[in-house]
């Protein structure tokens, strides 16, 4: 018994078997390659598609401005607020403050709580709550006044109108957007909290840093690691978000200027085009910029370390015991 | 070593009470270390010695008694005829005298070895970065690993890891350094390293309390080893008296099990 094919050698050699086929896989793809057809198809040719107008829309100065100011810088501006807000809120939320957790979690239920376009219709009422404007100052001091008569202890004031220009322009918008996604950002950043070891935290305390330093130093690093992919997420969902400012309204923005022209034009489907162009393009360019995001802060964790540590011969890490 | 007599003991536990919610787990422990001494802590699981160490560092809020290192109460202060618990701060600054090694290392796993044995003289004590750089090499050097010193906490092996924590301790340069079973968590291959270089500072004349259940190590290089079982110091003495001849049956029996694992 000898010879190619013999399945029955006394020492089996190298394996020559007829792999598994997949005949589903083909069925699949002949689906999806005929649907892909018939889209491509009716963009092209379907007559309520005109290209060049698209384009057209994409060039207008007043469409970019709203790309650039109303949709990217509204964006940054509004996560920076939430970033920050939120690692506080979780800081407070996990301290043994019974106040302070309290007030965190509060502010998480009111905020996960209203529908960001309601919020942002709200905010663009709020003026009506200061009928004698918005000041810095000492608080309650018409009491004081009454009682002690001391003048007015205002630094900085300004009048309603332009509370309403505030809150119902760019600044509410920044203000209602990185606020209600602080709420969010706080459950994350907690997550990330917690998924630091307990013995981090008596390890850096063992040595004499301070809570702030332990926190800053040791716990944060590593939180990150947790704390930054489900951050690019909500980065990519505020980008889209920020097509509910209209609600305030805010007019330098992306979606808004789109549904202007479409609305002068009647060309809508072009016009719209623009707009999922623009956001499926700045979506793109954040998952990137994710990716080394996670990088950055996977230092010493993952793969990378893994990659390396073979080199070094020996792999025990901190999840390899427990 | 037994000359310190006449002084005081760098670390004197008197009459230590912990508990856990409704759980005793200290029930009147008294502890006297003296400058250069090496104390092991020996005892079964559950008998309070670790959280007896971690009381010495303020890592444990103690109920009852006292602990002073160096002549300072720890995580107490007497004020105006009160004792009042120390704010954070200032726990911060008393541990910052105190090295201590933990059984799962926890080396900060986002920093290099030299990274994390810099960490603590720049940022608490202070001192200039390329200072404290120097000194890190030195130390990791002294523990044996001075081709790893760029290498994360996850590309170095278990015995690796603790020697690093060990410099990161040392690093403070401590007047005492607590040990918590600093072998446990290792490959029965890799325990040897780290107890040699716990020996080595030993015979160096650093004050260690040592928490393990290395017995021959702990007759090897003790001063003095203390027995504990049920959150009480059940007998204490040279290690030819406790190990070689100890006159309790707990622990006779706790030497008898913990030699059989051997």
């Amino acid at each position: 018994m000898s010879g190619h094919g013999s399945v029955e050698d006394a020492r089996p050699g190298r394996i020559d078997a007829v792999e598994v086929r997949h005949p589903w896989r083909w069925v699949a793809l002949a689906v999806i390659a005929v649907l892909v057809a018939m889209l491509a198809h009716l963009l092209v040719t379907s007559p309520a598609f005109d290209w060049a107008f698209t384009l057209e829309v994409m060039n207008q100065t007043a469409v970019i401005r709203g790309l650039l100011l109303g949709t990217l810088l509204m964006t940054v501006l509004a996560m920076v607020i939430a970033v920050v807000v939120g690692v506080l809120l979780a800081i407070a939320r996990l301290s043994d403050n019974p106040l302070l957790s309290g007030a965190a979690w509060v502010y998480t239920w009111f905020f996960r709580s209203i529908p960001r376009y309601v919020l942002l219709f709200l905010t663009g009422t709020l003026g009506a709550l200061f009928a004698d404007g918005l000041s810095l100052g000492v608080p309650f001091d018409f009491l004081l006044t009454d009682v002690l008569g001391t003048p007015e202890l205002r630094f900085f004031s300004v009048d309603q109108a332009t509370v309403y220009a505030w809150l119902g322009g760019y600044a509410g918008g920044v203000l209602a957007l990185g606020l209600s996604e602080a709420a969010y950002m706080a459950e994350i950043a907690r997550a990330g909290l917690l998924s630091v070891d307990r013995g981090q935290h008596e390890a850096a305390a063992a040595l004499g840093m301070t809570q702030r330093q332990v926190m800053r130093r040791v716990v944060l690093p590593q939180a990150m690691r947790v704390i930054v992919p489900p951050t690019g997420n909500e980065v990519i969902a505020m980008v889209k978000d920020t097509s509910l400012l209209s609600a305030l309204p805010v007019t330098v923005e992306l979606f808004y200027q789109v549904t202007l022209i479409s609305g002068r034009t009647y060309q809508v489907l072009p016009a719209l085009a623009a707009a999922v162009i623009y956001y499926l393009v700045l979506t793109s360019v954040l998952m990137v910029g994710q990716h080394f995001l996670e990088r950055r802060f996977g230092r010493g964790f993952g793969q990378g370390a893994g990659a390396r540590t073979a080199a070094a011969g020996v792999a025990v890490g901190p999840g390899a015991q427990k | 070593m037994s000359a310190g007599a006449a002084r005081e003991p760098l670390v004197r536990a008197v009459n230590v009470h912990k508990s856990f919610g409704q759980v005793e787990v200290l029930r009147g422990v008294d502890l006297d270390v003296h400058a250069g001494e090496v104390v092991c802590l020996l005892g079964p699981s559950g008998s309070g010695k670790t959280t007896f160490l971690r009381c010495i560092n303020a890592l444990e809020r103690i109920d009852g008694g006292r602990i002073r290192v160096d002549g300072e109460l720890i995580g107490l202060e007497e004020r105006g005829g009160r004792l009042h618990r120390l704010p954070d701060a200032r726990i911060a600054a008393q541990r910052r005298d105190i090295g201590m090694v933990f059984q799962r290392f926890n080396l900060f796993p986002h920093m290099t070895a030299l990274e994390n044995v810099t960490e603590a003289p720049v940022r608490v004590r202070g001192v200039a970065r390329a200072e404290a750089r120097e000194r890190a090499l030195a130390l990791l050097e002294r523990v044996g690993l001075a081709d790893r010193v760029h290498n994360y906490p996850a590309q170095l092996s278990g015995g690796q890891q603790q020697r690093v924590a060990i410099a990161r301790a040392l690093a403070m340069r401590p007047k005492l350094m607590l040990f918590d079973e600093p072998t446990s968590a290792l490959d029965p291959e890799l325990v040897g390293e780290v107890l040699a270089v716990m020996r080595e500072l030993a015979a160096d004349g650093t004050t260690m309390v040592v928490v393990t259940h290395e017995v021959a190590f702990a007759r090897e290089v003790a001063d003095q080893v203390v027995f504990m079982d049920g959150g009480v110091v059940v007998e204490r003495g040279t290690p030819a008296d406790v190990i070689g001849a100890p006159r309790h049956e707990r622990t006779r029996a706790f030497l008898a099990r913990v030699r059989d694992d051997d």
